[in-house]
């Protein structure tokens, strides 16, 4: 039998046969945690994951000498676009319009999910082919279509494996990272035949023969399909181009053979020129699979006769992105590219996995752009800001240099004081801590950090290079004292560093 | 008031901070970053890293090209291969008649392709740095779906002239007005336990032959 891992059951809710899981209902991040840190095989396989991908992410890094001009290049083009975003927005428009592309706008996911359902549903067919999307699985687009009788496969390899699997995906670029071959094999050997052509008989659990399995049952979908999604690494204002990158074959199946597509990209991932996407398409590639360039890199621009789908639909979400936009601290998020080198490095990334994070966005990211798509409501929400230890590892990594630790200061202070904030377009006051339960839920995950040591010795290692990361204001209830006083210097050691140095191997920690 | 003017009325309320003076140009971009990282041998740097991603590199001058392509189809065992329309005649030309050729035209259905064994091709440019094809359509490239549904491609560089060293010269010579397709290596996943194997939907095996004026 199939186990499903990393997850309490009572967080897991709906998904029927062939929905996958869904977010919702999720519990705070420390409840999620403390169930994910007791699964060893878990934790095996993301130790073993993050840091094989985190090693060789540093060599093809090093590879460019000029790395540190092109994170700021990749961060102050994200930046021009997102301080100009309605007129790159309107520029993309039109030149999409222009090369036979339609352009449809969502406010939120009930909205992108109700067009992408009508687009489906007008060609008349009941199937379509994914390609992997971080955006829809945002808004969950494969369960607005099953609800609509419209079947979504799922076409990347790891995608799959949680499709068949009734799983949530657990990491940004490797989503099934939390499943071992052994489980891979038995989720395909049971669950393949029911969606179509059923694995191959006596399959191994070689990753070369899962990887034909795959190849073998999704090619009969790719010849048949007539209608492909996809979402996009980004859509050139000037060009009207999009691009998306993958390595697996599975995106260009999906791109060029059926008759019509649908692209579901977040507003944010517009850049102004042809020419932003040299700087991109260095950092992407190195940052997420960490090679000099991943496989296959499509683009295209509206339609091209004889050549690809004649139908091109794009369906611009915002679902949270303009709220975010509204915080001057928080925006920087949306600078983003999805390469998931922030989740690789972080200690409490590796220890809690991905499914923790009640989100699309596992990770570092995850807790700094969660609660700002969907507000600081629900107990998960508020938890997602502490479920760090603010060792910086994620900012030293980012491509677009994110300060992920600043904006999860900013956010503590959210959930702690209220104020103003941005909700669905309108200015609004949340209140602090909602009945104390948020800071609770909170102050749990805070806590949880805490007593992992493994975790905290691992960040507060890096936290020592780290240490200009230091908010000059304290958050939560430090803050009276600190609005009239500079926060101590941080040392440029730990206390810990320096006792083991002086006093040698103190045994403890690793 | 439809979606686009709800979510661009967001957007503009989003942005009250940014001065109504600042135009998009006046955010400063430092394109300090180099656009080329200068390799002594782009032609060879090229060739090495394609190996690396396991492309499998040939050389051929023009008069040992033909050969070269029919040994390499031979080697598959291929019994038909795809034309694009402009492929050049002679790259073909010791490729025995039994070899069915077939031509990249709108009515071959994708299940067609599936049966069909290899693609020989040409490429709008190739990418030194990166170990990088780009095929944009040409007459020597054929659609996009040719190079993607059959297991076997094969694609000619013409060297030096194709090679640029950099991302940022490779995307000066591409016109993003046509389909492309940036190639490097085969297809390739690292989903199960991060063992990367070769070969999942794209074409398992791509030889690529750097045509010189010497071999």
């Amino acid at each position: 039998m199939v186990r499903r891992d990393g997850l309490p059951d009572r967080a897991r809710r709906g998904g029927g046969a062939v929905s996958g899981g869904t977010y919702l209902g999720m519990p705070a991040f420390p409840v999620a945690a403390e169930s994910a840190t007791r699964n060893e095989r878990l934790r095996a396989n993301l130790t073993h994951a993050t840091h094989t991908i985190r090693d060789k992410r540093a060599r093809a890094v090093a590879e460019l000498p000029d790395w540190q001009r092109l994170r700021a290049a990749g961060a102050a083009i994200k930046d021009r676009t997102l301080r100009h975003l309605d007129t790159y927005l309107e520029r993309l428009e039109a030149a999409v319009t222009a090369a036979g592309g339609q352009v449809h706008w969502a406010a939120d996911a009930e909205a992108a999910n109700r067009i992408v359902t009508e687009l489906v549903l007008a060609t008349g067919e009941r199937e379509v082919v994914k390609v992997k999307s971080m955006a829809t699985q945002e808004i969950e687009l494969n369960a607005a279509l099953e609800r609509a009788g419209v079947r979504a496969f799922e076409t990347d390899l790891a995608e799959l494996i949680v499709q068949l699997g009734d799983d949530l995906p657990s990491h940004i670029l490797v989503p099934a990272i939390h499943r071992n071959r052994r489980e891979i094999r038995d989720i395909f050997a049971e669950r393949m035949g029911a969606w179509g052509r059923p694995a191959p008989e006596g399959l191994s659990d070689e990753p070369a023969d899962l990887a034909e399995a795959a190849r073998l049952h999704l090619r009969q979908k790719f010849l048949d399909a007539k209608v492909g999604i996809s979402g996009a690494n980004f859509m050139v204002a000037e060009t009207g181009t999009m691009v998306v990158v993958e390595s697996e074959g599975n995106g260009r199946m999906c791109l060029t053979l059926p008759e019509t597509l649908i692209s579901v990209v977040g507003i944010e991932k517009v850049v102004p020129t042809w020419r932003d996407l040299e700087v991109f398409l260095q950092l992407l590639p190195r940052s997420s699979t960490a090679e000099r360039m991943n496989p296959y890199t499509s683009m295209w621009t509206g339609t091209t006769d004889g050549d690809g789908p004649s139908t091109f639909h794009l369906v611009l979400v915002d679902n949270g992105r303009t709220d975010t936009l509204a915080d001057e601290v928080g925006r920087q998020a949306l600078r983003c590219i999805r390469c998931s080198a922030c989740l690789n490095v972080c200690p409490v990334y590796e220890r809690a996995g991905g499914h923790a994070y009640g989100s699309a966005y596992p990770g570092p990211i995850g807790a700094i752009l969660t609660p700002q798509l969907r507000g600081v409501d629900s107990a998960l929400d508020a938890s997602l800001p502490y479920a760090s230890s603010l060792c910086g590892a994620c900012y030293e990594v980012c491509p677009v240099a994110i300060d992920i630790p600043e904006v999860l200061v900013r956010l503590r202070e959210r959930v702690v004081e209220g104020g103003e904030v941005t909700v669905r377009g309108r200015r609004v006051r949340i209140r602090p801590a909602r009945g104390h339960a948020a800071e609770r839920a909170a102050m749990r995950a805070a806590a949880w950090a805490f007593d992992h040591p493994g975790a905290m010795v691992a960040g507060q290692r890096l936290a020592g290079r780290m240490r200009r990361f230091q908010p000059r204001r304290l958050p939560g209830p430090g803050r009276a004292w600190s609005a009239t006083r500079d926060v101590p210097p941080l040392p440029a050691e730990s206390f810990r560093a320096w006792w083991r140095r002086t006093r040698g191997d103190d045994g403890e920690g690793d | 008031m439809n979606a686009r003017e709800v979510v661009l009325g967001r957007v503009r309320r989003a942005l009250a901070d940014v001065p109504a003076e600042e135009t998009p140009e006046r955010v400063a971009v430092e394109r300090t970053y180099l656009d080329s990282h200068q390799p002594a041998d782009a032609v060879a740097l090229l060739a090495e890293n394609l190996a690396d991603y396991r492309a499998v590199v040939h050389r051929a001058s023009g008069a040992a090209l033909p050969g070269l392509v029919a040994e390499l189809l031979a080697g598959r065992g291929a019994a038909s291969v795809v034309v694009p329309a402009g492929l050049p005649a002679g790259w073909l030309a010791a490729v025995p008649p039994r070899v069915r050729r077939v031509a990249d035209e709108e009515a071959v259905t994708a299940r067609e392709l599936d049966a069909v064994d290899s693609v020989v091709t040409g490429c709008a440019v190739a990418i030194a740095e990166t170990g990088t094809l780009v095929l944009d359509g040409g007459p020597d490239q054929g659609r996009r779906r040719i190079t993607l549904v059959p297991d076997h491609h094969v694609c000619v560089v013409r060297v030096p002239e194709q090679v640029v060293d950099s991302v940022p010269q490779g995307l000066r010579r591409l016109d993003p007005g046509r389909p492309l397709t940036w190639i490097s290596g085969p297809s390739a996943t690292s989903d199960i336990e991060l063992n990367r194997v070769e070969g999942v939907h794209g074409p398992r095996r791509l030889d690529v032959v750097l045509l010189g004026s010497q071999s």
